[in-house]
């Protein structure tokens, strides 16, 4: 049992990863809070700077590029999402038969999740999706096509395909695991009582993955509700890439209005914390058991 | 009892793995191939495979004109350092809510969790601004600090799902015997919690090494990292294939070496104990 010494002992071992965060949190969180109602352009010294009441919040969301950015950040997340999480259910299924080099298949399918972003973009946009020497428009001619210029016939569209490459592994493997945990005398139970193939599934499989799709949804929303380099080295948020996240980085460091960044930025924050939420209430029933 | 599995089935199997793997493994096969050949070759019609003269000379001329040690040596310290000063904060905190739990334990873990889903760009700006305030920008301390405290939920979290498996018995049975505070951690708990930190050290180096929206917003010549270096390929000058693919190899090739050894941490580090 814990004694009253080692209980104090515990508060000051806790008390600097606390303070720290703490003020990692707080202070410039009530920085942006304080930006967002003023009127602030650090570069422009004839326009004096004040209060600006919520007007920054109102033009933040009535500005033309409000609403095309939301469209782009529900089409990339979505996408990813629905993309890696399919492909994922398939992939783990697939990984979990029985078959000679299990291991290394494993490795190849991971490797690109420690792939750093900036080297994804570039390495897909240029060796890949470049209109005249890219693999891709190699291989259009070789069946007559004519070759897609990617990043801007579908900007969004090769951009999903760069963001699922680099998350189907964490989908994957996360699946896998769960998968793996799955009790496989209920399946062979199943199948002798000559349950088919997509029944079992239905029926065991995907039930027994729910939580572990829940929480690769939540998980992979978060980070990919904030996803920068991808855009930031492929298109700089031109062809109508420009997500939510771009948007706020181009008004708070690009025209450096920190007013209207700053309000857009509270609105990135609460948007994440409704998914925070969710996700923190599973994970913490998780912290009971 | 596993069930007998026709040697066709495994035959069948292992095809459709093996090419699905391949195929997501691809582009970075073909960016290390392509490392090797020269410019011309790189965007040769049809693409060469390995019948082609392989060279070194991409990476001789990535290091010369831009100077590639300086770049991986900052990833280290930036990486290496974030990562050490948080586990140094993190192994206090993490033992004592595993040990010595109080009824808000639950309830500091999950706000530290929610420090983590702050998004970066809502914060932008004030972290900017303190930076130019403080001096930061562009230097290595600013960064190893930054880095640290946005890992620092995830390395009190994986501490923390790692400490709780040690049994509390041991260490009670080492305080009964007389051990102090110090020596019971530093005796009883460091050897078996050695496995968790060492795991917990090499997901987080690998995050902070792939770090890449406060590593390209906040320096610029003196402390940037592989990523910043990377990034400034966005603006590509003539031929250039064989020598983005030269740079990029070289900066993820440590970090597929360390993520291989570090699957089964992924999962835990990254869904906070909730799959395990």
């Amino acid at each position: 049992m814990a004694t009253r010494h080692s209980r104090s002992a515990a508060r000051l071992m806790m008390a600097p990863a606390v303070v720290l965060l703490l003020g990692w949190m707080l202070v410039p969180l009530i920085m942006t809070l304080y930006f967002s109602f003023r009127n602030y352009f650090p570069l422009r010294p004839d326009r004096v700077p004040g209060w600006a009441g919520f007007s920054n919040y109102e033009r933040f969301i009535t500005s033309s590029s409000f609403w095309p950015s939301v469209q782009t950040t529900l089409v990339i997340v979505g996408g990813v999402l629905v993309i890696t999480v399919l492909l994922g259910i398939l992939l783990a299924m697939l990984l979990d038969q029985p078959m000679w080099g299990q291991g290394v298949v494993r490795i190849l399918v991971i490797a690109p999740f420690f792939v750093m972003p900036t080297v994804s973009a570039l390495v897909w946009k240029n060796m890949f999706m470049d209109p005249t020497n890219g693999l891709l428009a190699h291989l259009w001619r070789v069946f007559g096509a004519e070759p897609v210029a990617w990043l801007s016939q579908v900007p969004t569209g090769s951009i999903v395909m760069i963001v699922s490459w680099q998350w189907l592994p964490f989908a994957t493997l996360i699946l896998l695991t769960a998968i793996q945990s799955l009790d496989g005398e209920q399946l062979e139970a199943a199948e002798m009582d000559g349950a088919p193939p997509l029944k079992r599934f239905w029926f065991i499989i995907l039930p027994h993955l729910a939580r572990a799709i829940t929480i690769v949804i939540l998980i992979q929303t978060i980070f990919l509700l904030s996803i920068f380099a991808e855009i930031f080295v492929t298109t700089g948020g031109a062809f109508g890439t420009r997500t939510l996240t771009y948007l706020i980085f181009q008004r708070v460091l690009e025209s450096q209005n920190v007013g209207l960044g700053s309000a857009g930025g509270v609105y990135a924050i609460i948007l994440a914390n409704i998914v925070a939420l969710f996700l923190m209430r599973i994970v913490g029933k998780n912290l009971d058991a | 009892m596993a069930r007998a599995v026709t040697t066709q089935r495994k035959a069948i199997n292992t095809a459709i793995a093996w090419a699905i793997g391949l195929l997501i493994f691809f582009p970075i096969l073909w960016t290390i191939l392509t490392s090797f050949k020269t410019e011309a070759q790189a965007i040769a019609d049809p693409p060469l495979f390995l019948n082609f003269d392989w060279t070194l000379e991409n990476y001789a001329i990535v290091q010369d004109r831009s100077d590639y040690m300086r770049f991986l040596w900052n990833s280290v310290i930036l990486a290496g350092g974030s990562t050490l000063l948080g586990i140094v904060i993190a192994v206090p905190a993490a033992w004592s809510m595993a040990f010595v739990p109080s009824k808000r334990t639950k309830d500091i873990l999950l706000w530290m969790l929610s420090t983590k889903m702050l998004p970066a760009v809502g914060v932008l700006y004030p972290i900017y601004l303190l930076f130019i305030q403080l001096g930061l920008l562009d230097s290595r301390f600013g960064l190893v600090i930054v880095l640290m405290l946005i890992n620092l939920p995830i390395i009190v979290w994986m501490l923390y799902t790692y400490f709780r498996e040690i049994p509390g018995e041991i260490l009670e049975a080492a305080r009964m015997d007389g051990a102090t505070l110090r020596e019971e951690i530093l005796y009883v708990l460091t050897p078996m919690a050695i496995p968790g930190i060492a795991s917990t050290v090499l997901l987080n180096f690998i995050l902070a090494w792939n770090e890449a929206f406060w590593t390209l917003n906040l320096t610029a010549v003196d402390a940037a990292p592989l990523t910043a270096f990377i990034a400034s390929y966005s603006s590509p000058e003539g031929l250039f294939f064989a020598k983005l693919s030269a740079a990029s190899t070289m900066a993820i090739a440590p970090i597929l070496i360390l993520g291989w050894f570090s699957q089964k941490q992924l999962v835990r580090g990254l869904t906070f104990g909730a799959v395990k």
